[in-house]
């Protein structure tokens, strides 16, 4: 790793803090999602890791080339403004489909309810 | 100096493999079709910043590419779940 010696140190101490940072809040999303009981709960933990890890990996990227190549690297801007702006879209959708299929699933459990907003198909709910 | 960097570039490594365990596990034993699709998901980002490190520590500009597109197509495939979910599954 001849490359990391160019580093100096006034670079290297925030490049190192934002890696480990970035990478326990990763681990910590992805247990989140692995270990919380209910779907509504779990959507929660992939939003940290999506956010703010990849945040951190991201700056830690940009100041470590920016160092290494003596200019402004700053393309890493270009996937964070894109995870920053799908992440909410996605979020939203799997929400919308999960609370769609406990609907028509007749799962009350989570405490969902139509609320006017989902039309569901009337001869599922004649049934009973 | 370069130690510290190399330490905590290999963290951030198993950091980003345990947190794709996980999302695998999600993935395997994930009770609805939505759990699965979130894992899904998350396993995308994950790779994404696998990628991101992997730059790091290669220093190498090209992984950034790669990172670029794990991310497009992650949301691609993941909008096209999330419509097979609402629209293309007849429940129970």
């Amino acid at each position: 790793m001849s490359e990391l010696d160019a580093v100096p140190a006034w670079a290297a101490l925030p490049i190192a803090f934002l890696l480990i940072l970035g990478g326990i809040i990763v681990v910590v999303g992805a247990l989140g999602l692995m270990r919380l009981p209910n779907f509504y709960q779990r959507i929660h933990g992939p939003a940290i890791t999506i956010t703010l890890g990849a945040g951190c990996l991201l700056i830690a990227s940009m100041i470590f080339f920016t160092v290494l190549r003596s200019r402004p690297v700053i393309h890493e801007l270009v996937i964070t403004l894109f995870v920053l702006m799908t992440a909410p879209v996605v979020a939203m959708l799997i929400m919308r489909a999960a609370v769609y299929r406990d609907l028509r699933a007749n799962k009350g459990e989570s405490g969902v309810t139509e609320g006017g907003v989902y039309e569901l198909p009337r001869q599922e709910k004649g049934d009973e | 100096m370069s130690a510290l960097l190399g330490f905590a570039i290999l963290f951030a490594f198993g950091c980003v493999m345990l947190a794709m365990a996980f999302c695998t596990v999600r993935l395997l034993i994930g009770p609805s079709a939505q759990d699965r699709v979130l894992a899904l998901d998350t396993l995308w980002m994950c790779s994404m910043l696998l990628a991101i490190v992997l730059g790091i520590r290669h220093n190498s500009q090209v992984y950034f590419e790669m990172a670029m597109l794990i991310a497009l197509v992650g949301f691609a495939s993941t909008m096209a779940l999330v419509k097979f979910l609402m629209r293309g599954e007849i429940i129970e």
